[in-house]
């Protein structure tokens, strides 16, 4: 079996209003200078290992884990 | 002959009722449609229903395009069957790759949920009998209706942008826009135009006890009658 962990974030010229929102927020509770945050997902999945795993892995983020219209993804395998 | 309307229910649909009472109103049989049939049962038309299928747990929209019944949409899609999505119908259709751009959370965060001003902008089948440029109230109740498209200069351009959301007079500025939505877009149709999606819901808008009546102007495919077969 393999791990992998799969991160899927807004493309950059999508308006991420979570992030805007933490960015707000931490200045008020004394974290000065934070810019540009951006809230994402992160998953991670176990899956029979092979040599066909990386593309089964960007099969399944782009059919279903991420929209490819707005997000985008990076992901690690761990063996 | 009565226009058979199929409207499409996925465990989490929420308004599919509405969308037959409606379908009922102006003159067309609906029928409900489960979600894990692989066949539309002849009907002539075909509404995605707003709710949250399958729980928008991943993202809204995006189990429900697995659906048995989706492939069966996509084919009656694909052979020019008039199909409307609506709120969460829409946000299906988008993910399923049947309407372009893709729906995400509105840009305050909030839930928003009122009547409000729509200028329709296109001739499309589901409203053949509404000029472009007339305004409709309609009622929106949603989380993630902003609409993002990445290039929507084209979309106009194409004529597939149906409606903005807009002042009662017709004008658009950011005050009209309920969620952010890219260049105010509130329903957008394919490229042959037989599919469309609208965040603002016209089954919910069909007595005046309810707040308005505009609905029915885009349901026309369910009022229109069919040439008898054979």
């Amino acid at each position: 079996m393999a791990r992998v962990s799969i991160d899927v974030m807004l493309k950059d010229e999508i308006l991420d209003p979570q992030g805007q929102a933490i960015e707000r927020a931490l200045p008020e509770l004394g974290f000065a200078g934070v810019a540009d945050v951006r809230v994402g997902k992160h998953i991670e999945l176990e899956l029979p290992d092979g040599d066909d795993l990386e593309e089964r892995v960007e099969a399944m983020a782009s059919d279903l884990l991420a929209n490819p219209v707005i997000e985008s993804y990076t992901y690690q395998v761990h063996r | 002959m009565t226009t058979r309307v199929g409207i499409v229910r996925f465990p989490g649909s929420c308004d599919e009722r509405d969308a037959a009472y409606a379908v009922g109103l102006v003159g067309g049989e609906p029928q409900l449609l489960w979600h894990g049939d692989a066949d539309l049962a002849g009907v002539d038309a075909v509404i995605v229903p707003g709710g949250f299928a399958y729980g928008d747990y991943l993202r809204a929209g995006a189990l429900a395009r697995f659906a048995p019944i989706m492939g069966a949409v996509a084919a009656f899609a694909g052979d020019g069957g008039p199909v409307l999505g609506i709120c969460n119908g829409f946000q299906v259709l988008c993910e399923a790759g049947l309407l372009p751009g893709a729906l995400t959370r509105n840009a305050n965060l909030r839930f928003v949920h009122r009547w409000l001003p729509v200028r329709v902008e296109a001739h499309t089948p589901w409203s053949a009998g509404v000029q472009p440029g007339s305004v409709l109230s309609l009622p929106v109740k949603h989380g993630e209706g902003r609409y993002v498209h990445p290039q929507p200069h084209r979309l106009v351009e194409a004529g597939q942008v149906w409606l903005c959301y807009a002042q009662p007079d017709g004008s658009l500025d950011a005050a009209a826009n309920p969620n952010g939505s890219t260049a105010a877009i509130a329903g957008v149709t394919n490229a042959a135009g037989n599919v469309t999606g609208l965040m603002p819901h016209p089954e919910h808008a069909v007595d005046p006890l309810l707040g308005g009546t505009d609905g029915p102007a885009l349901l026309a495919p369910a009022a229109a009658a069919t040439a008898p077969a054979g």
